[in-house]
């Protein structure tokens, strides 16, 4: 314990040419904690950071079917394993560490349909499929009273198959996959007013 | 056995806060409850929940800025105040040359929280231990860097030994001179005979809010001569400690008050 | 960008203008990092705050927000005046050369060009555009001038034209001093030649201005001058803000286009497909092959239902009705009782649009809304909002629980336009789905009441081909990547790219751009995982980026004429005349029918003239700016002051403005709205901070609302550090209500007062992140932004608007 910055020197000297240490990972020393890395059995699955348009790496961590730890992939060429806050927090976005320590679910993540009544002052919890069902209904209802399906252009009638009592805003955040699908029944309904965060 | 070393350089910190984040992701961290006060800092201390944070200081002149941000946490010293501030021995060095304090055997006396130069060791209330940054020795062991220097996007935080480490500080402190940054040096080499978590700062230390001439409080020597050899008179040990925690906490209010 | 991250490590100078690279992308100064170890490279941060890459640049040049046109004018007009830009390049691979209609000019007094007339449906001005015309001889030839010394050149027309871009003029507008000026020009136009590479790198404060298209294509000058475009380490970067906003776009999440970048039909021009082909197709370069991309995506929306008799579906895609239907005007529609239904995909306009305050009210007028996100954002609910009367209100909403990025699959295409696949880790939690699932089941009810019911037109609905679901009846995305792909329709199997689409109906392909990206099933390019271990960090086997894999678009440019790079280090391609073909670490941009000399004579390949516009010819359906064939300065909607340059002209003449008295007109208005604010992002936060306001880790560090102001503007309001701020401006909340929200000051010397043209100015900066939901509630910025838009894209002018700040 009683270490002079000669012998600091001294120790870091010695251990130069048997490189223990090196920048990219350490050399295991005796353990201390006698505990086994808190990943060490997890499976790893490998995502991309969802917030800028960088495209970091991450590693998330998987026991149980469950997220325990999400990181930097150090193998990804653009981030190297680096991440800035909100990409090192994307764990929190699910899980949130209580005050005692303890993980729970983010209580902000929405894990159920909500329904709101007109005038009510709160949300109902419901099921899938009556919503979707009430949904299609709501569309298809302004859809049909709305469309505008042939105008004159310099006296010539033209097909134009649209409304414009549904605006649709999408987002950056869906995948392509996604975006490809929405853009596509976007359209089928004759939607335009059609817009993402591009734009704002 | 090797010295494990974090090289700190802050003419590279863009302060994104990933260390700051990454540290209590890895290390499992409740957040704290804050307040915005007038700077990007935040939490405004260290806790037993925050062990890594950036500090972010504003100087200048005549329209001049400087915006200073820097990594800050446990220094894991070689002249570490809180093991010899510790009654029980709890604190001790690693095999990596790190500072760790052992759960089972600290005993929540707060003299470690009281001595540390640097404010970075945090006394939680749930377990009534004293907790701070372990260096990610849990990373360590397992040929992992620790989570704060992986996760850094410009290398401000740079893990490795320290004699590789070392001479790549005089290196860039050199170079940040020769560029016309005077004031540029190591923090870290001779402060507390050699820290683990080693500076090459752009200017001086207190620009930073990191203490010039950090030493072991003259209160932890006393305590260490006095009581350690005996290794117990623990309730003497708690009223000294009652004393030598009231003059630190009005030093600490005073730096918060000036801190921005 | 034309570029992509990791090429960052080959610039020379770096300029970040419009964008705070280190705060909201922070991994690009890894690679910035790279460039200055390796070669010494500097960087330039162009900004109205000394912001966190301001805090680590070389050099730091302040500028008022709304004043980018007048920096980089100044820059143009520097490079031309020391004859700093690359001459071979600028005469062969730009149109410096081309001779422009005898007819075009500009009035310095007006601040217009020629073919102005007012436009009544917008009640703005419009341009015919007939004389931004290139002079053709009698074969049709566009007529040129190599000596660039015809007045009508576009070479010499640009000197003239930022001719009146002194550095004593930009000074006084932009409010930088002098020095600061020079020494930024100087240093940038140092990469006019070969072998040195400047990059320019941007964000939002360089798009969100009733200019914003226009600042972007003097960033385009800019480069096409410095010889900068398509080597290694230059380009024109637009930085993205999402994780795919460059995806999301490129599958046309946008009104006017449909996927790959193709023009929405319009009800005038393109009644037919036949009149969309022959009005959107030119006859030279790459965009010749449209009818093969547009007739593939009518087959892959429509199936076995396009056919070459009914033209290919194209009577069901709806027609455009020539007016603006982006996110300004459709809340405009809502606010008038037009619109019934909002669906809103991970989306929070409330927070994130501009004059979010009185959208609020808007959205009363809603008869039923759709939310799909992860958390209960603010444009859901609404209803709970400030002023709000739940017992009022009649819309209907449904709130969908989405699944979180790692809980689903897919592909994301980053700002270099790599599409990376992220696998998923975790199934969300408790009814929460993936949109890929949601939108499906979503299109299949609403499929499956047309086909029961009938209704209005429902082949349009019924006639959609939707067939994505696997054995287990559940949404299989390979079924969705494969029609994204491409593939012959006859036996199903995949295009290897967009070079197999035919405009026969005998392939499929939903978006051309992306064609290759799901190359074949087994391992398709999206999700492929190699690192180069050599090479100029291109990484090709990793992920795959649009075009063709392409890493550096237009890199034809990075040659001489002879084939060679400019710069032997960093070779992008190089012609082998052993082989006689184009070779080197990046795909070609090169068609591979072309020769080596139509290739010169063409690099960039997606413009029928095949080389940069300096002077942009007029609208003819690919290209061309509507407020003007060259950038000029013109002040922010919400200006402090005249138009230093032009003294009849004020603000863009040609943006688009929707609402009446809503922006600062008068004398008055500017001494009640005094201040120059601006609105911006920090790295702890996301957009409109739906996500990370409900996010610990990320609250504690950013827990509040804040507003930056200087000390001395601090000092003139008896303020101090943390104490609660009002903010105002011109825009209302509703009618009567004056607009305001509360902030904490942030009092700091990163905020310094401008001299505009003598006259000090105090500069407000805000994030707009906070709302009334979640775990950290707070006022957004965009209570006050205006809902003006640029003529193009009718981006909001959220980056620049005077402001009033007093003590709460």
């Amino acid at each position: 314990m009683d270490m002079t910055r000669r012998d600091f020197f001294k120790l870091t000297g010695a251990t130069a040419a048997a490189a223990a240490l090196t920048a990219v990972g350490v050399r295991k020393v005796a353990a201390s904690t006698g505990e086994p890395l808190r990943i060490k059995y997890s499976k790893e699955y490998h995502t991309i950071c969802t917030y800028c348009g960088v495209g970091c790496g991450i590693i998330c961590h998987v026991q149980d079917g469950i997220i325990v730890n999400a990181e930097g992939d150090p193998d990804h060429p653009i981030s190297e394993g680096t991440l800035c806050s909100k990409g090192s927090s994307i764990f929190n976005a699910t899980y949130i560490y209580d005050e005692k320590g303890r993980p729970r679910l983010n209580p902000a993540r929405l894990t159920n349909v909500l329904y709101r009544a007109p005038r009510s002052d709160r949300y109902e919890v419901r099921d899938w499929d009556w919503a979707l069902t009430e949904i299609a209904k709501r569309i298809k209802d302004t859809r049909d009273r709305t469309l505008v399906q042939t105008v004159d252009v310099g006296g010539r009638t033209v097909t134009v198959n649209r409304t414009n009592a549904i605006n649709w805003l999408g987002s950056a955040w869906c995948t392509g996959e996604e975006n490809y699908l929405f853009h596509k029944m976007c359209r089928a309904m004759g939607v335009i007013n059609l817009d993402h965060c591009a734009r704002l | 056995m090797a010295q494990a070393m974090c090289l700190i350089d802050t003419s590279r910190c863009i302060g994104c806060r990933g260390c700051q984040a990454a540290c209590k992701q890895w290390n499992q961290l409740p957040a704290e409850t804050t307040t915005f006060t007038g700077s990007y800092e935040n939490p405004p201390r260290f806790s037993s929940d925050t062990w890594c944070r950036v500090a972010f200081r504003e100087h200048g002149d005549n329209g001049r800025v400087d915006w200073l941000m820097s990594k800050q946490g446990c220094m894991h010293c070689t002249d570490a105040a809180c093991m010899q501030a510790c009654p029980v021995g709890a604190i001790y060095r690693t095999a990596f040359g790190t500072v760790d304090i052992d759960q089972v055997k600290c005993i929540g006396c707060n003299y470690c929280v009281v001595a540390c130069p640097f404010d970075v060791i945090g006394f939680d209330r749930r377990t009534n231990k004293a907790r701070k940054c372990t260096f990610c020795i849990d990373r360590l062991e397992n040929g992992l860097q620790p989570a704060c220097a992986i996760v850094c996007p410009t290398r401000s935080i740079t893990f490795g030994d320290a004699s590789d480490l070392v001479p790549e500080a005089m290196i860039r402190a050199d170079r940040l001179r020769a560029a016309g940054r005077v004031n540029a040096r190591i923090y870290g080499l001779d402060e507390l005979n050699g820290t683990a978590m080693l500076y090459v700062l752009t200017d001086a230390p207190e620009k930073y809010g990191l203490p010039a001439d950090p030493e072991v409080p003259l209160q932890t020597r006393i305590s260490n001569v006095i009581f350690r050899p005996l290794r117990l008179v623990v309730v003497v040990a708690a009223v000294f400690g009652l004393w030598a925690t009231r003059s630190r906490s009005k030093q600490l209010e005073q730096a918060r008050t000036e801190s921005k | 960008m034309t570029n992509h991250w990791n090429d960052y490590q080959h610039s020379d100078v770096i300029m970040a203008i419009g964008g705070n690279t280190a705060e909201n992308h922070p991994i690009s100064m890894k690679w910035i990092g790279r460039a200055r170890g390796r070669k010494g490279a500097k960087l330039i941060c162009v900004d109205p705050r000394y912001n966190r890459t301001a805090a680590v640049a070389d050099l730091y040049v302040p500028i008022r927000p709304g004043t980018n046109i007048a920096y980089l004018g100044g820059l143009i007009n520097y490079i031309l005046q020391n004859e700093r830009y690359h001459k071979e390049y600028v005469e062969h691979y730009t149109n410096a050369s081309f001779l422009v209609n005898e007819n075009f000019s500009f009035d310095e007094n007006t601040g217009l060009f020629t073919g102005a007339e007012p436009d009544p449906v917008r009640n703005a001005t419009k341009y015919s555009m007939q004389d931004w015309q290139y002079q053709t001889d009698a074969q049709g030839n566009i007529r040129k001038d190599p000596a660039l010394t015809d007045p009508n050149c576009s070479f010499q027309l640009l000197k003239k034209h930022y001719s009146r871009y002194t550095i004593d003029n930009v000074s006084r507008i932009t409010g930088t001093p002098i020095d600061v000026l020079e020494q930024s020009y100087s240093l940038y136009s140092s990469t006019g030649q070969a072998g040195k590479a400047g990059n320019i790198l941007y964000a939002m404060g360089i798009t969100q201005f009733t200019h914003g298209a226009q600042n972007v294509r003097a960033v385009a000058i800019v480069q096409l001058l410095l010889g900068n475009m398509g080597i290694a380490g230059g380009g024109v970067n637009a930085q993205r803000g999402q994780s795919n906003v460059q995806g999301a776009t490129d599958m046309a999440m946008l009104y006017h286009i449909i996927p790959g970048y193709n023009p929405c039909p319009q009800q005038g021009a393109h009644p037919t497909l036949a009149d969309y082909l022959a009005r959107t197709t030119p006859q030279k370069n790459w965009w010749s092959n449209r009818p093969k991309y547009i007739v593939s995506l009518l087959k892959a929306f429509y199936g076995a239902n396009a056919t070459a008799a009914n033209g290919f579906g194209y009577q069901w895609l709806p027609k455009l009705d020539g007016l603006d239907h982006s996110h300004i005007p459709a809340y405009k529609y809502m606010r008038d009782g037009e619109v019934e239904g909002l669906i809103c995909v991970a989306d929070n306009p409330l927070v994130g649009g501009s004059s979010s305050r009185a959208k609020l009210g808007y959205q009363k007028n809603l008869k039923w809304l759709v939310s799909i996100d992860v958390v209960e954002n603010e444009t859901a609910s609404f209803w709970k909002g400030p002023g709000m009367n739940p017992a009022e209100i009649d819309t209907e909403v449904f709130i969908l629980p989405a699944a979180f990025s790692y809980e689903r699959e897919g592909e994301k295409a980053n700002s270099g336009r790599w599409i990376q696949w992220m696998w998923k880790a975790q199934e969300p939690p408790g009814n929460a789905k993936a949109d890929l699932w949601i939108v499906n089941e979503m299109f299949k009810k609403l499929q499956t009441l047309y086909q029961a019911e009938g209704g209005t037109v429902p082949e349009q609905i019924t006639m959609m081909s939707w067939d994505y679901d696997g054995p287990d009846g559940q949404i299989d995305i390979v079924k969705v990547c494969r029609e994204i792909n491409g593939y012959r329709v006859n036996d199903g199997s995949l295009v290897t790219n967009f070079v197999g689409l035919q405009d026969d109906g005998s392939t499929a392909c939903g978006n051309w751009l992306y064609s290759g990206y799901y190359n074949n099933l087994e391992s398709p390019a999206t999700k492929k995982r190699i690192r180069e271990t050599e090479g100029l960090g291109f990484h090709k086997d990793w992920s795959f980026a649009w075009p063709l894999n392409r890493r550096i678009v237009y890199n034809r440019a990075s040659c001489d004429l002879q084939g060679k790079p400019w710069n032997p280090d960093a070779p992008v391609i190089w012609w082998d005349a052993a082989q006689g073909r184009w070779v080197g670490n990046d795909v070609p941009d090169i068609p591979g029918a072309w020769s080596f000399e139509y290739s010169t004579e063409n690099p960039f390949i997606m413009l029928p003239e095949g080389v940069g516009r300096l002077f942009s010819i007029g609208y003819q359906g690919i290209g061309g700016l509507l407020d003007g064939p060259f950038p000029t300065h013109y002040e922010p909607a919400d200006s402090p002051v005249p138009n230093l340059l032009y003294p009849q002209a004020t603000y863009n003449p040609v943006s688009q403005r929707f609402y009446e008295d809503h922006t600062v007109e008068t004398d008055e208005e500017r001494q009640r709205y005094p201040h120059i604010a601006t609105s911006y992002r920090l790295v702890e936060h996301y957009q409109s901070g739906s996500v990370t306001r409900n996010q610990p880790w990320l609250v504690e560090m950013m827990p509040e609302m804040f507003a930056e102001i200087s000390e001395e503007h601090a000092e003139e309001l008896g303020v101090k550090n943390g104490d609660m701020l009002i903010i105002e401006s011109k825009r209302l909340y509703k009618d009567g209500e004056q607009g305001h929200i509360r902030a904490r000051a942030c009092v700091t010397r990163r905020i310094q007062p401008l001299m505009i043209d003598g006259v000090r100015r105090h500069v407000v900066g805000m994030p707009f992140h906070w709302g009334f939901m979640g775990m950290s509630t707070g006022d957004s910025a965009n209570d006050l932004t205006p809902s003006v838009g640029d003529p193009n894209t009718t981006i909001p002018e959220y980056k620049a608007f005077l402001c009033n700040v007093r003590r709460a």
